[in-house]
């Protein structure tokens, strides 16, 4: 790592003035993503701006139908929280997947979101649950936000303080792992909502990182269950081909794990 | 520069340090605490787990500066003199190493799962809860028997207490 200077910021706007005073910082929140990528000389950063301790980013509320998380929560705090449990049970299950249970107490559900990287389970849930992401200066909708590979909405220099997901009548996730990286080769994030309307988010596969399945969402609207499944594909040309699985293996695994998450409501299942 | 100050294994300590100093360098290297290690230097073998505020993490993916303020407890701060701590007396017991590089990790790691499942363990879960700690020896079996044996122990232990 090269040198850099460390500041922990006590509230959002002091975290903003100590990012724009910096000629190339980064904001630290769990740190699982950046500090290994900067140990590896992959990034550099004069200056890394502590999120952790802002009060104002923690906490987890209900209220009617939207649960709201902040975003300096970690991803144990949230797996665990009995709020998380009672509103929706996947997406604690979900959290409680990721990495394990060292990275869970450190990573957070803003640096997660923030990141973007096309492997992570969060942006699947953001997506089937239509997400708000909110930051210091605007809410943007989990569908504008994830733009491309590790590309986000967000300003240079802006904070995602929160995120607010909407309550489903119920949801599920599947996932597959990279048995070396760990990392999901495909989730797939369900769920169905109480207007009566499908969202089905998907990480890992795609060439463009997190996508909604459009076409499954059509189907399984009229007939929720993974018999609705039965003769969509997904085109390979939007999969992501590596020495792990070419594009036709994903596409068929999104399938498979779509199927999986519609037979695990409530829950979440990884495989390997 | 920066000064840390935090509490190791309840003894207070404060130094100047690189802001990019890595807390498990810092406790190496500045504090001459070598039990917790350097494995793969890449979050993934938990080598270097230690306890920071309760918690274990990895102590090479976490800046020394980050944790000023707080209480890291090592593999060096488990037993109580002479009396080694329940899980690493059944590591002892149940052979839960060979080469023992990993062992360091896998207690800290293995004293943080059970501390967070107060109701019991089983195989299943201490296996999943597992997944960040590499062993490259054993097959994890003995490990898993030594954690399982350990919070049997640390339950009675606590119901003891309770009585």
């Amino acid at each position: 790592m090269y040198p850099l200077s460390y500041r922990r910021a006590s509230s959002v706007d002091e975290a903003r003035r100590l990012f724009q005073e910096a000629s190339d910082a980064a904001y630290l929140a769990g740190g699982h993503t950046l500090l290994p990528t900067m140990k590896q000389r992959l990034a550099v950063h004069d200056v890394l701006v502590d999120l952790t301790r802002i009060e104002a980013m923690r906490g987890i509320s209900v209220s009617g139908d939207t649960l709201t998380i902040g975003g300096g929560m970690t991803h144990a705090e949230v797996s665990e929280s009995s709020e998380v449990k009672g509103a929706i049970s996947s997406l604690a299950a979900m959290v409680g997947s990721i990495g394990d249970a060292q990275v869970r107490h450190r990573g957070t559900i803003g640096g997660s979101i923030a990141n973007n990287d096309p492997a992570a389970d969060y942006p699947s849930a953001a997506l089937a649950l239509a997400a708000t992401i909110k930051t210091d200066s605007r809410e943007i909708a989990a569908d504008d936000f994830f733009t491309a590979l590790y590309e986000t909405a967000l300003e240079e220099g802006e904070i995602v303080t929160g995120v607010s997901f909407r309550i489903p009548e119920t949801a599920g996730y599947a996932k597959f792992r990279n048995p070396a990286s760990r990392y999901p080769m495909a989730g797939v994030f369900v769920a169905k909502h109480k207007d009566g309307s499908v969202r089905v988010g998907v990480t890992g596969a795609g060439m463009e990182g997190a996508f909604r399945w459009h076409e499954a969402e059509e189907a399984l609207a009229g007939n929720f269950s993974g018999e609705a499944l039965a003769g969509i594909s997904l085109d390979p040309g939007m999969m992501m081909g590596d020495i792990h699985g070419s594009p036709e293996y994903r596409a068929n695994l999104v399938a498979v794990m779509a199927g999986r998450a519609l037979a695990n409501l409530g829950s979440a299942e990884a495989i390997i | 520069m920066v000064t840390v100050t935090m509490t190791v294994n309840g003894r207070q300590v404060s130094k100047e340090v690189e802001d990019r100093r890595l807390l498990v360098d810092f406790l190496r290297e500045d504090l001459g605490l070598t039990g917790t290690h350097v494995g793969c230097d890449t979050s993934q073998c938990g080598a270097c787990v230690v306890h920071l505020d309760g918690k274990a993490v990895k102590s090479c993916t976490v800046l020394a500066a980050q944790a000023d303020g707080g209480s890291v407890k090592t593999i060096e701060g488990l037993a109580n003199g002479a009396d080694l701590h329940p899980l690493q007396a059944a590591f002892k017991e149940h052979h839960g190493l060979q080469c023992g590089f990993c062992t360091p990790g896998m207690i800290m790691s293995g004293v943080d799962l059970i501390e967070r499942h107060p109701d019991g363990l089983d195989e299943k879960t201490v296996r999943v809860e597992l997944e960040g700690n590499i062993c490259r020896c054993t097959g994890y079996h003995n490990i898993v028997k030594a954690i399982l044996a350990a919070a049997e122990e640390m339950r009675g232990g606590m119901r003891q207490a309770a009585e």
